[in-house]
């Protein structure tokens, strides 16, 4: 891997290897000494745009169990106020001799830009609206837990039904968990008023639905996702009290899912609106899992970055050169992953 | 450089594609070609054809206030390595122009150091804020003559703003060019066509309706006062449906169209590449279409480039917060040969009327846009209308890069311009 | 990935023989009788099978941990627990290769206070070694730790010895020994073949990776 940017970029194969990987590095977690020599010497730097301490926080537990250096840069607020663009702060942090820029922007699109312009690896640790592959990753490593502890022996994916409920158009999560669980086969069903669907939905390999109470009964598994406090003014829907009426996930709704479904959030939860207490503390709820996951997870996708020889052009890992200009013969990345 | 010379003979060309001729310029005039002296410059225009200079509605050239980005001087430079020789300078500059000594002073910075006719266009509201008018008619008493006023880059977006503009400008034919976009329905943050690539790509979205609902309220309002509206950059099928409409009802309303949205579609935004920021944002091919079919009818009048040339750090920011806009001046013209002339949509007539003689019409140029004939102002581009290149950004007139087509393979149609009897450009 | 094909990338696998002819050293007899004296020479050496653990290298380390564990159960009547250690994460080479596949790693119990016997089929360089003994030193604290290899092949670039070996292999430093075993290649045998002319490194004469497997 030379960047993970999307979960679309992921083949199966690939899905498959992280999660497995993933497995072996949770061992190490229940280890006396929870540290592996595989990535000493190797710099990793966690520069945030946004804040966000528990993404950043796994990161770096993650990069220091495999022994990487890491380091962690706030950049908070718009580079475009502080008179320095993205360009420059990204080549000043490179410069420095890093040989993997974990990115986590408020803008989307942020970690295909950088990758035009510096050499070092780049992990997307969620960009904007857009996509945040390592969630999705382990929320695939959850999910696949609990299908196989709930139906040992069944396939993992195939035939499973995900239902992503909530704010699919401000969601980076929702987004990345689309691409990966249509790459690992399952069929997923987006859940949301109209005011929050994104516009194209239509194109995207999902179903779509308006009513929560129908689709609750036959999914293996309920992403819930945040509603963000700027989206509850922002005329999306009238109150919160409608929204949880309508999309949240009630003590009454709870009685719709099957007794192994699952249910997920990528947190921080806002009890009361999208979900209540009753489902985050059931026990059907996998949202610690979730949390316990992220550090195996990441430490997988550290790995397949970086535990391979260098394969910077120049053959070291701290070339900060800008690149050429006139790179447009770069892919486009498509988030999608299969137009 | 231009470079004067008492006489220069143009032989050979093609006058619009009507036929060949020769064309002597004499003391910025056109002159019968018979009386040429024997020390008269000769131009081989052998296989090119001649139009009128071209106009361009819709130029930033961002002096004063971002010299680092473009000057008068560099800009009317690229215009005339695009085949221009008038510009109306957009009023977005800082400070402002909102005032006459503002536009006086743009003017002299064209005469002094211009490649081209500088024209300001001034502001419709002061500091182009949208609250309050600018001295519109302190402008159009001015030596500068504003006709043009525009507030582009904000849209004015009050209907009674808008309405008492209309009226005002009536005053003096003055025309009020809209940069057609609601606020509400596509804030500062629309960055990217709203559709299924902006709700893939996680970018704030541009509804096609944010454009043809301020059209379609301000040709009524242009009907209310009698008065001329001029819509900026048209980008939607749907707005050129309500051009339709307006024009049909007789309705004082001209359109202008830039060149990217001819050409480039919004595909080109999943790269997240900051040069393909351009506001109105690029949009689907369906609209391209409309757009090529309506410049091809005549509902849109002219080709206006749009010219947005910014400094490298101001586009070299996250998608969503680099600048808006790319350069046009220099590949106008190629643009317009490649989607409209070659696929025979547009003759050569035709072209000299989107972007030249219209144009100037609408600015109410008197020095512009003319006929190729005696005793008119010498201003014209000679055209080679086989010649195609690949666009390399590095070969710019301009200060700034943000150029679309770079790398891409396109005609290269220019191939001398003359502005006011001077050769201002020659390949 | 299994781990039989993460051997593939830097050569010839074992299962495609080399270009020049490869020369049997041990068939699959022989390999059965070497596996049988180890098993003996390591109860002998533990004075039975209290407190031994056998820990595989994967990928053949494995499969022989499972055949000396099997010999010694018929020796001495009880079951003898066995692992596997995967080491890629302790390799000190991870960046000279395309990122390798990490392997599983699984230990029956404890080895606090247990004496772990380490088994894989190769020994060479001594670099595997040191890297099982770090990812050992990781899990737990054993009594101690001894070594059991089917074949030595010499040219040590570490200090490390091994207590049992099977089969001692004088070789060339460019030359390949590929152990086969059923349980993963489908057949018994130990092959010597020519390598390519040597490669000169920065840490001296090394061509072939010295893993176990393809050497």
């Amino acid at each position: 891997m030379r960047h993970l940017l999307s979960a679309g970029d992921l083949s199966l194969a690939e899905t498959t290897g992280i999660l497995d990987l993933a497995e072996q590095m949770s061992l190490v977690q229940a280890r006396p000494v929870k540290k592996l020599p595989a990535l000493r010497g190797r710099t990793v730097v966690n520069l945030f745009f946004e804040d966000s301490t528990r993404t950043r926080s796994s990161f770096e537990i993650a990069g220091k169990w495999l022994s990487a250096d890491v380091i962690n840069i706030s950049a908070k607020g718009s580079s475009v106020s502080k008179g320095e663009s993205l360009r420059d702060t990204v080549l000043t942090v490179a410069a420095m001799g890093v040989d993997a820029l974990v990115i986590r922007h408020h803008a989307s699109g942020a970690p295909w830009q950088v990758t035009q312009w510096i050499d070092a690896q780049v992990l997307n640790a969620g960009d904007g609206t857009h996509e945040h592959p390592t969630q999705a990753l382990l929320d695939a490593f959850t999910l696949r837990r609990h299908f196989r502890r709930t139906a040992p022996g069944q396939i993992d994916f195939a035939g499973r039904t995900v239902a992503v409920v909530g704010d699919v158009t401000h969601s980076r999560v929702a987004r990345s968990n689309v691409l990966l669980l249509q790459t690992l086969g399952a069929r997923v069903v987006l859940v949301a008023p109209p005011t929050l669907m994104p516009s194209g939905v239509d194109s995207w390999p999902v179903e779509t639905s308006h009513d929560l109470d129908a689709v609750l009964p036959e999914v293996d598994a309920v992403m819930m996702l945040r509603v963000q406090r700027e989206r509850m003014s922002g005329g999306y829907f009238p109150t919160p009290r409608e929204y949880t009426v309508g999309y949240g996930l009630t003590r009454t709704r709870l009685g719709l899912l099957r007794p192994d479904a699952a249910i997920c959030h990528p947190g921080p939860m806002n009890r009361g609106l999208e979900i209540s207490a009753d489902a985050a503390d059931s026990g059907r709820s996998r949202i610690l899992d979730q949390v316990a996951a992220g550090v195996s997870v990441r430490m997988a996708v550290l790995y397949q970055l970086l535990g391979g020889e260098d394969d910077t052009p120049a053959g070291g890992s701290a070339d900060a050169r800008p690149r050429t200009e006139g790179r447009r013969e770069a892919p486009a990345p498509d988030p999608r992953g299969q137009r | 450089m231009t470079i004067t010379t008492t006489e220069l003979l143009v032989t050979g060309a093609d006058l619009l594609g009507r036929g060949r001729a020769d064309l002597l310029i004499r003391d910025g005039v056109f002159a019968d070609p018979a009386t040429a002296g024997p020390g008269a410059e000769r131009l081989d225009a052998d296989g090119l054809v001649a139009l009128p200079g071209l106009v361009d509605l819709h130029t930033h050239l961002r002096e004063p206030g971002r010299e680092d980005a473009e000057t008068v001087e560099t800009g009317t430079l690229a215009a005339a390595r695009g085949g221009f020789t008038a510009v109306l300078a957009m009023a977005n500059t800082s400070p402002v122009t909102d005032t006459a000594e503002a536009a006086l002073h743009v003017a002299a910075l064209g005469r002094r150091g211009g490649h081209a006719e500088v024209v300001p266009v001034g502001a419709v509201s002061k500091g182009l804020a949208g609250a309050e008018l600018a001295e519109l008619g302190l402008m159009a008493r001015s030596e500068a003559a504003v006709r043009v006023f525009s507030d582009d880059g904000h849209c004015v977006s009050d209907p009674r703003l808008m309405r008492r503009a209309l009226e005002y400008v009536r005053a003096f034919d003055g025309v009020i060019a809209q940069h057609a976009q609601d606020p509400q329905l596509a804030g500062r943050e629309a960055c990217c066509h709203e559709g299924e690539i902006s709700g893939r790509l996680g970018l704030p979205g541009w509804p096609a309706a944010a454009e043809a609902t301020i059209v379609a309220r301000d040709v009524q309002l242009a009907e209310l006062t009698r008065s001329r509206l001029h819509v900026c950059h048209v980008s939607t099928a749907e707005t050129v449906d309500v051009l339709r409409w307006a024009k049909l009802r007789g309705i004082d309303v001209t359109a202008e169209v830039a060149p990217h949205h001819l050409l480039l579609t919004t595909d080109e935004v999943q790269g997240y590449d900051p040069t393909f920021k351009v506001n109105p944002p690029l949009r689907p091919a369906e609209h391209v279409a409309a757009l090529r079919d309506a410049l091809s009818d005549g509902t849109i009048d002219a080709v206006a480039t749009d010219h947005a040339p910014h400094a490298r750090h101001d586009k070299e920011h996250a998608f969503a917060e680099a600048a808006f806009g790319m350069l046009g001046l220099e590949t106008a013209l190629a643009v317009v040969v490649e989607t409209m002339v070659n696929p025979g949509r547009l003759g050569w007539e035709q072209v000299a009327l989107r972007m030249s003689t219209v144009p100037a019409h609408i600015a109410r140029l008197t020095g512009q846009g003319r006929p190729l004939s005696v005793g008119e102002p010498a201003n014209l581009t000679l055209v080679d209308p086989a010649a195609r290149r690949v666009v390399d950004r590095s070969d710019s007139a301009s200060l700034s890069r943000n150029n679309p087509w770079h790398g891409r393979e396109l005609p290269d149609p220019v191939a001398a311009t003359v502005w006011a009897g001077s050769l201002t450009y020659r390949r | 990935m299994s781990d039989a094909d993460q051997r593939r990338p830097r050569g010839e696998s074992p299962a495609e023989p080399a270009t020049r002819p490869a020369r049997l050293v041990l068939d699959s007899d022989q390999i059965q009788r070497a596996c049988a004296r180890m098993a003996h020479q390591i109860l002998e050496a533990n004075r039975g099978a209290a407190g031994l653990v056998l820990v595989g290298i994967p990928t053949r380390g494995v499969a022989l941990a499972d055949r000396l564990a099997r010999a010694m159960s018929e020796v001495e009547g009880v079951d003898i627990p066995v692992g596997a250690l995967d080491i890629t994460l302790y390799r000190d080479d991870l960046r000279r290769h395309p990122t390798r596949t990490v392997g599983r790693t699984h230990l029956p119990l404890s080895v606090d206070n247990a004496v772990v016997v380490l088994v894989d089929d190769v020994l060479y360089s001594g670099r595997t070694v040191r890297a099982a003994l770090d990812a050992l030193g990781d899990l737990g604290r054993p009594r101690a730790v001894r070594l059991a290899v089917l074949v030595d092949r010499g040219h040590r670039e570490l200090p490390i010895r091994a207590d049992h070996v099977g089969k001692n292999i004088p070789t060339r430093a460019n030359e390949r020994v590929s152990v086969r075993l059923a349980e993963v290649d489908g057949v018994n045998e130990i092959t010597i073949s020519p390598g390519d002319d040597p490669v000169p490194t920065a840490d001296g004469l090394e061509l072939p990776d010295p893993v176990d497997g393809a050497l």
